[in-house]
């Protein structure tokens, strides 16, 4: 057994070090990890149903606050935060100027634990509670450059601020493919707040927590924070075309797309002979879509011809829906040339909703596209044409001995032979 | 081409096995996420491209809220059936409003859906339980597969855990979750001869060494040449040999007709 692991690792070690040597550098840069530090805002709601004493015997502010104290704390030195309050000014009764009360408390940056302390310190539960104006000043705080984003909304209270939905705000946030993830956590809520709530988070990939206790809001908000720091790979935003005449010609990488109902959208790759192309592609349902949905992947040549499909369909609750394909392109003999095969890629889906639900931005599409060498085609079912089992043994036993009793005879009956001459 | 890549393999192993420290500096070093056997990564990624990687025989945990869609991944090479099992520590019964149903996905390297053998993949929990248990029993990954078919080749294997249906009021709440995954090799009965070129790792083709190493088995991929087929084979052609030595033998018979006129 250890010898054959032993085996297994030099072969593989050597077969590592081949490849490495051998690979183009310019395939990473597509998937490369985000350079850039992460960025993190966290957004809490100072309105004046924060006063309630319903936290572990304290203010859902104070509770807040402590929380707060103890995630500054605990930042990683790489992530850039900053921190926006929303109805935390206007305490009067005016809607148009309650809704617009949201501010940018600590901006986005390298932290200074002592000023952001001191000014979360200040806050008193005041005014109103504009969720939806408060995501969009907090995806402005965020923007430019391309780090991994996230905002962090921390509320316990549905928006005041009608017609402005947060979540289609969360929804055209997270449409303009800046990687930028929502997680909320709503402070002891009702079913409307947790309604909002998770579908904001549903809307950008992110999450939704319900806050009872202190060291539960102090322990995710700090969990959020550290998930930003994680190096992950940023897709590169594509559009892919309503055929495969113009559709865009991706190269080996981490792409994000968006598809609306029912849409198909087209993608073209290069494939050498001796390559192997392989692309997998998921479907996030970010929205209310009903209960059974799939999702196709196919390749075909350009000509229209299917080569290979992945399919998948499911039902009930779920964040994304994926399929996958691998299409090896036979290599070619002798000289013939190297010119690379366009196949197209389509990608369509079959999910649908009810009439409430709005269509526009399409569904997030992250697709995968790897080429690598391609596989050795089998000569025979088995590993090497070899056999194995006791029949094999049997078989082999009985020719064995037959052959030897036939060689025995004939040699006896040619010393026979050779003794009477 | 197999050929060419096999009987490197078979000098570099030839190679390992003179020079054992070499073999040791060669093979990859332990995942980054990842430290000693038994002890996992204590964090879930929230999606694919998110996903804690983890080995089997190491203990991967999480903390999340009712809802999350937790995902790890972890390598299963040629020949070998993965079992994953995971365990989910539900929130307190009292802020709990009903039974929730919990759900075990795999997907492989490609993100396509493998099916369990035999598990429990789905299960609900009263509203009183304190646990759900959930596993999934993997088919036996072959070394290559035609393209056309959705056989589990070596590669990443991603595991998705999450709530699959409770009551709207308890989303969100605290749980703890918990997976691990089993290895059984089983041996040349799957041995095929069909050989990916890289293992189904998602952007394998542009990763560097290290890169690689983190998301291999622990000992690295096999290469999928080694079976115990060659074993049974090559006893084979010893017993076949020796039956052919004794089948010879008996046409000699006890008198040896040669040796008493030699003598005489």
């Amino acid at each position: 057994m250890i010898t054959r692991k032993r085996l297994a690792a030099g072969a593989c070690g050597l077969f590592v070090a081949l490849t490495a040597g051998l690979l183009p550098t310019n395939a990473v840069a597509a998937d490369g990890p985000a350079k850039e530090p992460p960025k993190v805002e966290l957004v809490l709601d100072v309105s004046g149903s924060m006063r309630a004493t319903d936290i572990d015997g304290q203010s859902r502010m104070a509770a807040a606050k402590q929380a707060f104290n103890e995630v500054l704390d605990a930042v990683p030195d790489e992530v850039r935060l900053g921190i926006r309050t929303l109805g935390a000014t206007y305490p009067g009764d005016d809607r148009a100027l309650g809704c617009k009360d949201t501010k940018q408390l600590y901006p986005v940056g390298t932290v200074n634990r002592t000023e952001a302390k001191t000014a979360v310190a200040t806050l008193a539960p005041t005014g109103w509670t504009p969720i939806g104006p408060a995501l969009q000043a907090a995806a402005q705080d965020l923007d430019g450059g391309n780090a991994t984003r996230r905002i962090v909304l921390i509320t316990d209270g549905e928006d005041t601020c009608a017609p402005l939905d947060p979540c289609e705000v969360a929804r055209d946030i997270a449409a303009k493919g800046i990687h930028l993830v929502v997680d909320t956590l709503g402070l002891v809520p009702d079913a409307k707040t947790r309604a909002q709530l998770t579908c904001i988070a549903e809307a950008t990939g992110g999450t939704y927590t319900s806050v009872a206790h202190t060291a539960e809001l102090s322990g995710r908000v700090r969990q959020l924070v550290d998930r930003a720091a994680d190096p992950v790979v940023t897709p590169v935003a594509t559009e892919g075309a309503k055929q495969c005449e113009g559709a865009p010609q991706l190269k080996a990488g981490l792409y994000s797309d968006r598809e609306t109902f029912g849409e198909h959208r087209w993608y073209r790759v290069d494939v050498r002979p001796g390559q192997e192309l392989r692309a997998s592609v998921s479907i996030g349902a970010d929205r209310a879509v009903n209960n059974d949905y799939g999702v196709i992947l196919r390749a075909s040549t350009v000509h229209g011809r299917e080569i290979v499909r992945g399919s998948e369909a499911g039902d009930g609750r779920t964040d994304v829906i994926s399929t996958g394909l691998r299409y090896p392109k036979a290599p070619l003999d002798g000289d013939a040339s190297e010119t690379p095969e366009t196949v197209c890629l389509q990608v369509s889906n079959s999910f649908s909703a009810g009439p409430a639900v709005k269509t526009a931005p399409g569904m997030p599409v992250e697709l995968t596209i790897d080429l690598v060498d391609g596989p050795d085609e089998p000569s025979d079912v088995a590993s090497f044409g070899l056999g194995r089992g006791w029949w094999l043994l049997g078989l082999l036993v009985l020719t064995g001995l037959l052959a030897g009793l036939v060689w025995g005879w004939i040699s006896r009956w040619r010393i026979s032979v050779w003794r009477t001459n | 081409m197999r050929t060419v890549r096999t009987l490197t393999a078979a000098l570099l192993a030839g190679a390992a096995l003179l020079a054992p420290a070499s073999a040791a500096t060669a093979a990859p070093s332990p995942t980054p996420s990842a430290g000693q056997k038994g002890e996992g990564p204590t964090e879930a990624g929230t999606g694919f491209r998110t996903a804690t990687a983890f080995r089997p025989g190491q203990k991967a945990t999480a903390a999340g809220s009712t809802g999350d869609y937790l995902y790890w991944v972890l390598p299963v090479d040629a020949g070998q059936r993965a079992t994953v099992r995971a365990s989910v520590t539900l929130p307190e019964a009292a802020s709990r409003h009903g039974a929730s149903t919990w759900r075990l996905d795999v997907y492989d390297g490609l993100r396509r859906r493998q099916a369990c053998t035999y598990g429990t993949q789905t299960a609900t929990a009263a509203r009183e339980a304190a646990t759900v248990e959930l596993d999934c029993v993997l088919r036996t990954v072959r070394s290559g597969a035609e393209a056309w078919s959705n056989d589990p080749l070596p590669g990443s294997y991603y595991v998705r855990l999450t709530v699959a249906g409770l009551p709207e009021e308890d989303l969100g709440l605290p749980v703890r979750a918990q997976v691990e995954a089993g290895i059984k090799e089983m041996g040349g009965a799957a041995a095929v001869d069909a050989a990916l070129a890289e293992p189904l790792v998602p952007g394998i083709a542009g990763a560097s060494e290290e890169q690689r190493a983190a998301r291999a088995p622990e000992d690295g991929w096999s290469g999928g040449w080694w079976s115990d087929r060659w074993l049974w084979t090559a006893a084979g052609g010893i017993l076949g040999a020796l039956a052919g030595i004794y089948g010879y033998s008996l046409t000699r018979g006890s008198g040896r007709p040669g040796r008493p006129r030699a003598e005489a």
